[in-house]
């Protein structure tokens, strides 16, 4: 009654309304998308998985003449490569972090950090013709000749370096993988370094600690979880990472113990087959299915990193 | 007695030596891998510039791309870039600042909490697989077309602008916020003519860092907008695209093409980095204004 007389009209409240549905709707989108992505691709995979089963993960035969698909060599590709891309990654990006949190003066950090993070920002395909053109013929005349030298003769690990030194292959690719997730997990070591409590590092320095001291017993005990987080993150990417690495990989459908020797990872395997595979075949079926596999691993990592991630970070 | 003092003496010295030479050794390291990084960037910007800016020209920019052997220039690809990532903004904006405003004002805290979660999830997710949900999507039923490529580019962008819009929000203060309420506007007009003029700067840095992703996007066009090596206006056709282009021309044998692809290389990322530097300018200058 009173509202009526301020001439508080019912029809004003289409407006809340409408805003307040457009706002859900935003929302629901995001989940939706999401959801989308996940059901589609395995809709569309659904052929495949039904006619190889179990054997599309396990087995590694890929021969279009004879309808053979399946995702065994692309996943040890991918696999592989991501993990030797995270490896190199894990101290050069700790060694940045280290360095532009704790030993540099700020008005020099601010500038490196800024120009790091924009090694991120150039994009996979510039990074891939770059590392097809210039890393490339570096790999495969010093740094593959000198691993063959080194590890040439050892037991087992001479496995790991044999074959022919293309400069592809999968050892070249985890390195352009390296190049492109160091900045982030770089930026976000940065953030968790920074979040420690200022009292906990200078009680240390006043015991005498040395900085590398105060980092590796106070700091990084201290951020544990947001630097392992940041590493799951920085691997989710470098799993997914596709026109960098089909620059570099050599496109080669099996897998085999070198790391000189070219190889597929999953994302690369569809990005160069997909143009040659008709709609509605059951290859096109089988790089859905691909798809549907790398989404499955590359969501359990990223669940992983942000569930680490979200508990360092909460506390800001 | 003194033996004892000297011998200790003598040890902790030791101590300390070995210390300090860690602390040393940890400090060359750091700055080496730091030396190492900027390396790799000048490496990549160099080789860009000594390949790519002799191919840069007037001619180069005015001309479609032609068949091998004859003169081409980059017009159609720079074009349509231009339009692809011009309508992903278009679709994109609205919705990430809807979903945004949805993840930093829904009051069902738990739903919040779960989409952020997956908003998350969705700006890790390999671009690869968003070209390939659109292709079933779109390309699908409606063929090749540089509108799907825009959607593609669009679903990359929507979880960043999201979460950029939702954590400028969140900067807002509120005391803002409940000034508003308290001069009784109703809480869609505090959102809109409150809230977020005053997180405006988050909000537009948000939205230059997504362009300057989906400038260098490849893999999602790859199944969606495909390419043309003509030139057309309607957006429901096959489009060229920069990163198509270099994808395609890298990868032959013909020197003038490779020559070609460095160019649209250069100006790619030439376009990002300034992107990225406006940002983060405009970031500091925001800063310091607070």
């Amino acid at each position: 009654m009173l509202l009526k007389q301020a001439g508080y009209r019912k029809d004003k409240k289409i407006i809340p309304y409408l805003f307040t549905s457009l706002m859900w709707c935003g929302g629901a989108l995001i989940f939706l998308i999401f959801l989308g992505l996940i059901f589609e691709l395995f809709w569309q995979g659904k052929q495949a998985f039904s006619v190889f089963g179990f054997h599309f993960i396990t087995s590694t035969d890929w021969n279009p003449g004879e309808q053979q698909f399946s995702a065994g060599a692309a996943l040890v590709g991918t696999l592989v490569s991501s993990c030797i891309g995270v490896v190199l990654a894990l101290p050069l990006s700790f060694g940045c972090a280290y360095c532009l949190n704790e030993l540099m003066p700020q008005r020099f950090s601010k500038y490196i950090t800024a120009s790091i993070q924009l090694l991120a920002a150039i994009p996979s395909i510039i990074l891939g013709m770059w590392g097809f053109f210039i890393l490339v013929p570096l790999m495969s005349q010093y740094v593959q000749p000198f691993l063959k030298n080194i590890f040439g003769n050892v037991p087992y690990i001479e496995l790991l370096f044999s074959g022919g030194t293309y400069g592809i292959g999968i050892l070249t690719a985890g390195l352009i993988l390296a190049i492109m997730i160091t900045p982030f997990i770089t930026a976000i070591m940065q953030e968790s370094f920074a979040n420690t409590p200022v009292m906990l590092k200078e009680s240390a320095y006043s015991l005498g600690a040395t900085r590398w001291e105060v980092m590796h017993q106070v700091i990084v005990p201290w951020v544990q979880k947001g630097v392992v987080g940041g590493v799951v993150l920085g691997w989710g990417r470098a799993l997914g990472e596709t026109m960098a690495v089909t620059f570099v990989i050599g496109n080669a459908h099996h897998a085999s113990w070198s790391l000189f020797m070219p190889s597929n990872t999953i994302a690369s395997l569809i990005a160069l087959e997909f143009s040659e595979s008709a709609a509605g075949s059951l290859k096109m079926s089988s790089l859905m299915a691909l798809g549907a596999v790398l989404m499955v691993i590359s969501f359990v990592v990223l669940f992983c990193s942000q569930l680490l991630l979200k508990q360092v970070l909460k506390s800001r | 007695m003194a033996q004892d003092v000297k011998k200790l003496q003598g040890r902790t010295n030791h101590l300390i030596t070995w210390r300090f030479i860690k602390n040393r050794l940890m400090t060359v390291f750091a700055f080496s891998t730091i030396l190492v990084m900027l390396c790799i960037l000048i490496s990549v910007l160099i080789t860009l510039f000594i390949n790519g800016l002799s191919g840069l020209s007037f001619f180069t920019l005015t001309h479609m791309t032609a068949p091998q052997g004859l003169p081409g220039g980059l017009l159609n690809p720079i074009l349509g870039s231009m339009i692809q990532v011009g309508i992903a903004i278009i679709i994109a904006v609205p919705t990430g600042i809807l979903g945004g405003i949805f993840l930093a004002e829904c009051s069902n805290k738990k739903l919040s909490t779960i989409i952020r979660f997956i908003a998350d999830i969705m700006m890790s997710v390999p671009s690869i697989l968003i070209g390939l949900f659109v292709y079933i999507l779109l390309v699908m039923t409606m063929g090749y077309s540089a509108l799907a490529g825009s959607v593609a580019l669009a679903l990359l962008a929507l979880p960043v602008i999201a979460r950029t819009t939702e954590e400028a929000l969140n900067m807002v203060p509120s005391a803002i916020h409940e000034a508003g309420f308290a001069l009784g506007a109703p809480k869609w007009k505090v959102i809109l003519f409150i809230c977020l003029p005053a997180a405006k700067g988050g909000i537009i840095t948000g939205i230059l860092l997504s362009i300057s992703r989906m400038a260098g996007e490849t893999a999602p066009l790859l199944f969606t907008s495909l390419g043309n090596s003509d030139w057309s206006w309607n957006i429901l056709k096959p489009m060229a695209s920069l990163p198509l282009t270099i994808y395609q021309y890298a990868d032959s044998a013909d020197d003038t093409w490779i020559k070609l692809a460095w160019t649209a290389a250069l100006l790619i990322t030439f376009f990002v980095l300034c992107l990225n530097l406006i940002a983060r300018i405009y970031v500091d200058r925001h800063r310091k204004k607070d």
